[in-house]
């Protein structure tokens, strides 16, 4: 008898292509892509000594104030006096108040600064924009207010960057970006919360 | 007609399924309130990155149902349970000491919260932040494209 070397037979794989479709499904399916996004901000420390708060004096033609009420109504002052206004006017009166492009001593004062890639400018680098709410205020209000500032500095920051360099801030280097940064540093202050003629 | 070689078939079908089970994150915590954030341009917004570096916070009103028990107020869930502001603190020291030494300054605290939601919950989670000196902050938002 002479044994014969039985060859094996193939294993059927007809199906792991099945298998695995139902696999990749299954992970379509759950995989959510989403990559978190969101405003980021800073927060102020808090207070060394709860007693004693200090005041930092700012001239008032530095001084943007937004202010939100429980209605989720907006009203801006400066120097000019206290308007309400729409969301859609924030931006451009934010960034009128932070450029202050026609030297106007109504808005915050230049200062001569001496900045890498730019040499000498003048800045405005002591506004403060300074936000309140209620604590009745819609998030998505105050959401939207804070939006709408930072889209006004990204917007001045792109200004310059493209008349400095021709490209958009955010292709900029990073000695490059923190030149611009320097040009329009990000002045927002948020007061502590108040209520507005609020009786609960 | 000569039947068409599909050999490498499940090859090519495992490596789509290997790139998906790499890139799937399961959801870690189950929300038990509800919330729909607000809206933002994509632009505007900064993308978290480093997800190990992040907490989350949830703000908004119940799940429909535990509705019946825990009422329509805006809850703050910390983890897998409802919580009260003063444990915000607490939860912020927690997820500090969950993280390595050198991490630890670059901690960021995402808040998911519901675009209706008074502004007067988050304002006092934000000071208790401030407490606990996690001061990078994200209001988590839903980027919409540029018009």
């Amino acid at each position: 008898m002479a044994r014969k070397k039985r060859k094996m037979p193939g294993l059927n794989t007809s199906s792991t292509a099945d298998i695995s479709f139902m696999l990749l499904i299954f992970f379509l399916v759950t995989t959510s892509m989403d990559t978190d996004r969101g405003l980021a901000r800073q927060l102020p420390p808090p207070p060394e000594d709860e007693t004693q708060t200090k005041d930092i004096i700012v001239k008032e033609r530095n001084i943007l104030n937004i202010r939100m009420n429980s209605a989720g109504n907006l009203m801006v002052e400066d120097m000019d006096g206290q308007k309400f206004v729409g969301l859609k006017e924030i931006r451009s009166l934010v960034k009128e108040f932070i450029a202050n492009p026609s030297n106007s001593d109504r808005k915050p004062e230049k200062h001569a600064e001496k900045l890498p890639y730019f040499g000498d400018v003048e800045i405005t680098k002591n506004h403060v924009i300074s936000v309140q709410n209620d604590r009745g205020t819609p998030y998505n209000v105050y959401f939207e207010v804070q939006h709408e500032l930072i889209a006004a500095y990204n917007e001045l920051r792109d200004e310059i960057s493209t008349k400095q360099f021709g490209k958009n801030y955010a292709d900029l280097n990073d000695d490059q970006q923190k030149a611009v940064r320097d040009y329009y540093p990000q002045k927002i202050s948020e007061a502590e919360p108040k209520n507005y003629g609020g009786k609960k | 007609m000569p039947e068409m070689n599909t050999s490498s078939l499940p090859d090519l079908i495992f490596s789509i399924l290997f790139f998906f089970m790499i890139v799937t994150t399961m959801r870690e915590v189950t929300l038990k309130v509800q919330f729909k954030l607000p809206e933002g341009k994509s632009s505007v917004l900064e993308k978290l990155e480093k997800k190990s570096l992040v907490s989350f916070i949830y703000i908004g009103a119940p799940t429909q149902d535990l509705q019946a028990k825990m009422g329509t107020d805006s809850r703050i869930q910390l983890n897998d349970k409802f919580a009260e502001v003063d444990e915000v603190q607490d939860y912020i020291q927690q997820e500090r000491m969950n993280m390595s030494e050198s991490d630890q300054p670059f901690m960021k605290v995402s808040i998911k919260a519901d675009s209706k939601t008074q502004m007067g919950i988050i304002t006092d989670v934000k000071q208790a932040l401030r407490k606990a000196y996690a001061l990078k902050i994200n209001y988590s938002a839903v980027g919409k494209m540029d018009d």
